[in-house]
């Protein structure tokens, strides 16, 4: 059996001042897999990163990059592993070809093989152009490009991506979108995302981990994990706008705007009786849309369970104390 | 990395820094070279031919050793300080330490990188000396020696000093307060033996005057203190510095959380 990309056991972070980013967790991300780590904002998932990057120093547990230990060989397993920050990190003084370079010679590249990589690489991220120009003048969007293609530089089996798209308009995060997905498909490279938009993550993703408060809550595919959800709200926009919301029996309607209304669809019911309910009545629905995207909603209530729990086990403990 | 993979990233990184302090010569090599052209002009040819002579040489050939040296000092210094820590600030640190490269090469490639402007300016200062007096050079190979030696130690200062520093006043800190002390009080415009007893024992304490001394001597063949063993301190300091650096860039100091 192929050694996953990334095997984590038992990964640990207390920081200097007593605060436990870490409790413990464990993770496998397969070869050739486009896995998503989800949680709010500080979960844990840029501190679990940071681990894997050498960023961040472990305070107990073992990470493995493809089978290579990064406690006995991190210098080894570093080769196979491309890092696009969630921040600019680069120097925004620098060309924008001597930034892609200068990495290539960090790993070790020759001139003669950095040279067209760095052509290659710029060229398909659209920065080509832009290749004698300083960082700092490029836009928001290309800075991200720019910090793809320089992780990409070295050919990595093994690329992990921090909040790649954000801030980036529409058009562009979607031909993002369409770049790493041709780069895990085409060249085979095991893709690992984090990211705030879950669009994103349910369009990319096949597997999924939910880190909340330093644990794993859920580790499970994207279709296993949406095929859960029990409940979907769609937002209705009508012909014509209404006094009160319409009764449909069997389902919870309300009113958003005068001609928008909000339908709460459960597993097992049939959207077509609710359509058939307004129908009746004489009202024609003209769009529809999801109120949120599916995997967020999701997301949400896992998020809240995880929050209430931990607040019933926090007033617990106050009332014993 | 193998051996050709890790001279490729040391390369890389010496290139780098060299780019990165030519790119902006108007802040690095310029300064110096008006500063120490005012020193020559100021105190080499107008209050230097009012003294006459220190140690049996004029003023001006007495000084020059010492302000090259003093230029070599502050210039690797400031260079690895401040592109160390805006390599930190920018987090562009981050490109190399995700990088298989060792942490003995990014060490060597910020010393290197600062020694090559230290010794830059140190070149620049000789030539501007040239217009105001005839060089003439005793030993050859230890003045060649000492000023990289010198360069080497003052680099890794540099780097100790921006691995420790949190915000930009951290590194003048050091520079300000004690650097500059140190070298105008490290012979580079007077010799100790025109101190009183007490003073030239002090001054024995300050590292800078071995190095000032040394090179001093290179030039005329006159030196304040032993040679031999000034350089045996300095290659000692290079080794201890070079080994703390190490530690702390391996223990992830002021780099990782």
């Amino acid at each position: 059996m192929a050694e996953p990309a990334l095997s984590i056991r038992g990964l640990t972070k207390v920081y200097g001042n007593g605060f436990q980013a870490l409790k413990g967790i464990d993770l496998d991300v397969a070869e050739g897999d486009f896995f998503a780590l989800l949680g709010p904002n500080g979960a844990g998932k840029s501190t679990t990163l940071g681990v894997v990057c050498s960023l961040v120093q472990k305070s107990a547990g073992e990470v493995s990059i493809f089978g290579i230990d990064i406690d006995r060989d991190f210098a080894r397993a570093k080769y196979h592993l491309g890092v696009v920050p969630q921040e600019f990190n680069f120097n925004q003084f620098e060309k924008v070809i001597d930034i892609v370079l200068a990495q290539a010679g960090y790993y070790g590249m020759t001139r003669r093989e950095a040279l067209p990589r760095a052509e290659e690489l710029l060229r398909d991220l659209g920065l080509w152009d832009k290749r004698n120009g300083s960082a700092r003048m490029l836009s928001g969007g290309m800075k991200r490009r720019l910090m793809i293609a320089r992780a990409l530089m070295h050919r990595p089996k093994l690329l992990i991506l921090d909040e790649p798209t954000a801030g980036v308009d529409i058009e562009l995060r979607r031909s993002m979108w369409e770049y790493m997905r041709r780069i895990n498909r085409e060249e085979g490279t095991t893709i690992i995302l984090t990211t705030h938009y879950l669009e994103e993550a349910e369009s990319l993703c096949r597997n999924v981990a939910i880190i909340n408060h330093g644990e794993i809550v859920r580790n499970t595919g994207v279709r296993e994990l949406l095929a859960e959800l029990d409940t979907e709200t769609f937002l209705l926009d009508l012909a014509a706008p209404l006094a009160a919301p319409p009764e449909v029996p069997g389902f919870e309607v309300s009113q958003v705007e005068p001609a928008q209304l909000a339908l709460v669809v459960h597993r097992g019911q049939r959207i077509n009786d609710a359509f058939s309910a307004l129908s009746a009545q004489g009202l024609e629905v003209v769009s529809m849309r999801n109120r949120a995207n599916r995997l967020e909603e999701m997301f949400v209530s896992m998020v809240e369970q995880g929050n209430d729990a931990r607040d019933k086990a926090a007033a617990g403990a106050e009332v014993r104390s | 990395m193998n051996a050709m993979q890790t001279a490729i990233a040391l390369w890389t990184l010496v290139v780098k820094e060299i780019k990165r302090f030519t790119r902006i010569w108007p802040q690095t090599l310029l300064p110096p070279s008006i500063t120490m052209t005012m020193y020559f002009i100021i105190f080499g040819s107008l209050i230097g031919s009012r003294i006459g002579e220190m140690d049996g040489f004029s003023y001006m050939d007495f000084i020059v050793p010492g302000l090259i040296m003093m230029s070599v000092i502050t210039n690797s210094y400031s260079n690895v300080a401040s592109s160390f820590f805006s390599n930190k600030f920018q987090r562009s640190i981050e490109e190399m330490m995700v990088s298989p490269m060792p942490n003995w090469v990014i060490l060597s490639g910020f010393v290197l990188g600062g020694m090559a402007r230290g010794l830059g300016v140190g070149l620049i200062v000789t030539i501007v000396s040239l217009f105001f007096t005839r060089i003439s050079i005793a030993h050859p190979l230890l003045t060649i020696g000492v000023v990289v030696l010198t360069s080497a130690l003052f680099s890794i200062g540099g780097f100790i000093n921006a691995l420790l520093a949190n915000k930009f006043d951290d590194v003048s800190i050091v520079p300000t307060f004690i650097l500059t002390p140190l070298t105008y009080l490290g012979g580079v415009f007077y010799s100790i033996s025109l101190l009183p007893a007490f003073w030239q024992g002090a001054s024995m304490l300050n590292p800078i005057l071995y190095m000032v001394n040394v090179f001093r001597y290179g030039f005329l063949g006159v030196s304040d203190i032993p040679v031999g063993w000034a350089l045996a301190a300095v290659v000692a300091f290079i080794a201890v510095l070079f080994s703390i650096a190490l530690w702390m860039l391996e223990r992830g100091k002021g780099i990782r959380s």
